[in-house]
């Protein structure tokens, strides 16, 4: 087991390495940062001075040290626009994504994994056609768009909510709907074929030979074992809804990381765009190795094929 | 003669026989998708000839924000009402779909090839050429993909070329990763092994023997993967990375039509997210008969 959790690790930091390397290469190949931070027209004086003063002017290899050292201390460089460290902004926003993150994730599971179990249980019957519609929708539809519509219909027809911002929880109700949709339908379909999977293997039959009541059979020994991957799923779905819910964020004015990540865009604040992104990559890298270790201490054969 | 009825189904000649499998097979294709996709396509190439206005410039003589024709104040000459700078809805979907369309196809199309193009690279050739191609495609599929994107976008700028390679690198590493593993599998086989001792070149065995038996499974990932990358396109032009104004595109037609919401012009948000999801429901349908179809180990994809 330590030698299976040394070579994760060693898998994840080579992971780190290639993707500050792939956003680093792309921030340098596509433009002079020093013209996007100067103003437009600038005199050849001033970008040299910028050039010196963000360490432009030094060869790539020692400019990318610099870069993973600060990385590795925290530093994600200096908003432009707001004048204030990237990590500082991030966290500030991070409680706010969480919170929506949050909300969506809750949302998602009481419509999918309930969903997904039916649909599983009562194959191809009637309740099982409305779930593959469900979940065709849901893949579908795209979930700004849907935010959009949900805007129109409950914040400018109905007027029971409001249609943007941050504030008590009735602001949280559109944007979680919103975000949670898309993944309220990939849980859907998880569920269902991983129960299917799980319904027909040997132990459910032996369970069902026993005379053990179906409710004992799925609620006991079906379900424990077919949540595992849609757990899994869910908690790797929470970390890419804080990060990449820009979109919806934008749409409800959200104050989280997606919409810091927009404001980024807007200003040309290339070091907010790359910090923003380099912390999405690293809390994925992150979270792919814990679920990689948690099966391995649930499964002795994941760790032992290797 | 009713002893002979059983014979006659099996004696049928060949060609009727070949006609009924035919039959059967087009009975099985999803109608509602194969014909929201043909109008799809069908809008996009002759849009000249089917918009009634043009999609960039204000219609002469009609309002700002006209409602669609079966509202009070609507008007035939722009039946789907009109948006900000008075031009016409109807006229901006029809070119808006060549757009969707456009990049949706081509972006697919340079994702598939090259993600084919590495895995078979990578599952064939082994050692530390897979190594560095498959930890290449960890570390980009950790990004998720709209902020990669996002972030792709921002630093080369908009325009619908850029956005299609964008898509193109952001969504290779799926394929990738499928497609190294069929290699892995495809290389052990015994037709592989035999061309190998009959002193075929490496790149002879992988254009005879191993890139027709991986196209399958391109064919059936790029048509589940179309749909997602619409709506990022839709997403990168509604967040103003994407296509640049004045192009009709759909996400940008609801990036514009975003400031009217509260006052109630539904229309222009309404329709341009129809056509989407329409487009983007039909893909799916059609994804998931052709992946039966063609692959049915990929079912729980």
């Amino acid at each position: 087991m330590p030698r299976f959790i040394a070579q994760r690790v060693a898998y994840s930091l080579v992971t780190l390495f290639l993707l500050s390397m792939t956003i680093f290469v792309i921030v340098r190949l596509t433009g002079d940062p020093a013209l996007l931070m100067a103003e437009p027209g600038a005199r050849p004086e001033d970008l040299a001075r910028i050039r010196a003063q963000w360490g432009l002017d030094r060869p790539w290899p020692v400019q990318y040290v610099s870069f993973i050292r600060n990385v590795v201390r925290g530093e994600l460089g200096r908003s432009f626009n707001y004048r204030l460290p990237v990590s500082e902004l991030y966290f500030q926003r991070l409680g706010n994504s969480l919170q929506l993150a949050l909300a969506a994730t809750l949302i998602s599971v009481c419509i999918g994994v309930p969903a997904g179990i039916v649909s599983a249980v009562r194959v191809n019957s009637w309740w099982d056609n409305l779930g593959k519609a469900v979940a065709l929708l849901g893949l579908s539809i795209p979930g700004f768009w849907l935010g959009l519509v949900l805007i129109l219909v409950f914040a400018v027809w109905l007027r029971w909510l409001p249609t943007s911002g941050a504030g008590d929880w009735r602001h949280l109700i559109l944007p979680a709907v919103s975000l949670g949709w898309y993944f309220a339908a990939s849980l859907l379909r998880l569920t269902r074929s991983s129960m299917l999977e799980v319904l027909g293997s040997e132990y459910i039959k032996l369970a069902r030979l026993k005379g053990l009541p179906e409710a004992v059979v799925i609620g006991l020994h079906a379900f424990k074992n077919a949540l595992i991957p849609v757990f899994t799923l869910t908690g790797v779905n929470l970390v890419i809804m804080v990060n990449a819910a820009v979109v919806i964020e934008v749409i409800f004015a959200w104050p989280g990381i997606g919409r810091l990540l927009f404001e980024g865009i807007f200003q040309r604040d290339f070091p907010l765009v790359q910090g923003v992104v380099l912390m999405a990559g690293f809390m994925i890298v992150l979270v792919n190795l814990v679920v990689d270790i948690l099966y391995a201490l649930i499964d002795p054969r994941i760790r032992l094929t290797r | 003669m009713a002893t002979t009825a059983p014979t006659a189904r099996t004696a049928l000649p060949p060609v009727v026989r070949g006609l009924r499998r035919g039959v059967q097979r087009v009975r099985e294709v999803p109608l509602l998708a194969v014909m929201i996709l043909a109008a799809l396509v069908v809008v996009a190439v002759f849009a000249e000839l089917l918009a009634p206005h043009d999609p960039t410039l204000p219609v002469r003589g009609a309002r700002y924000f006209a409602p669609p024709f079966w509202m009070a104040g609507g008007s035939l000459e722009t039946p789907l009402g009109t948006d900000f700078q008075g031009r016409d809805v109807l006229s901006r979907l029809i070119f808006g779909a060549r757009v969707s369309l456009l990049v949706g196809l081509m972006g697919t199309l340079v994702a598939g090839s090259l993600g084919t193009a590495m895995g078979i690279l990578s599952g064939y050739l082994g050692g530390w050429v897979d190594q560095v191609i498959m930890r290449l495609t960890d570390a980009w599929l950790a990004l998720p993909s709209l902020v990669f994107a996002i972030f792709l976008a921002t630093m080369v700028g908009p325009s619908m070329w850029n956005i299609i390679i964008i898509l193109g690198l952001v969504y290779w590493t799926r394929y990738a990763r499928v497609i190294r593993g069929e290699v892995l599998s495809l290389r052990e086989r015994e037709f592989v092994k035999l061309a190998e001792i009959a002193g075929a070149s490496k790149l002879r065995v992988i254009r005879r023997h191993i890139l027709p038996n991986v196209l399958n499974t391109t064919m059936v990932l790029a048509s589940l993967t179309i749909g997602v990358v619409i709506i990022a396109e839709a997403s990168l032009s509604f967040l103003g990375v994407g296509v640049p104004p004045p192009q009709p595109a759909w996400g940008l037609m609801l990036s514009e039509a975003r400031p009217t919401l509260m006052a109630g012009q539904w229309w222009l948000t309404v329709f341009p997210g129809v056509c989407i999801l329409l487009v983007v429901l039909a893909t799916q349908l059609f994804g998931d008969w052709l992946r039966v179809r063609l692959d049915p180990q990929l079912r729980n994809l």
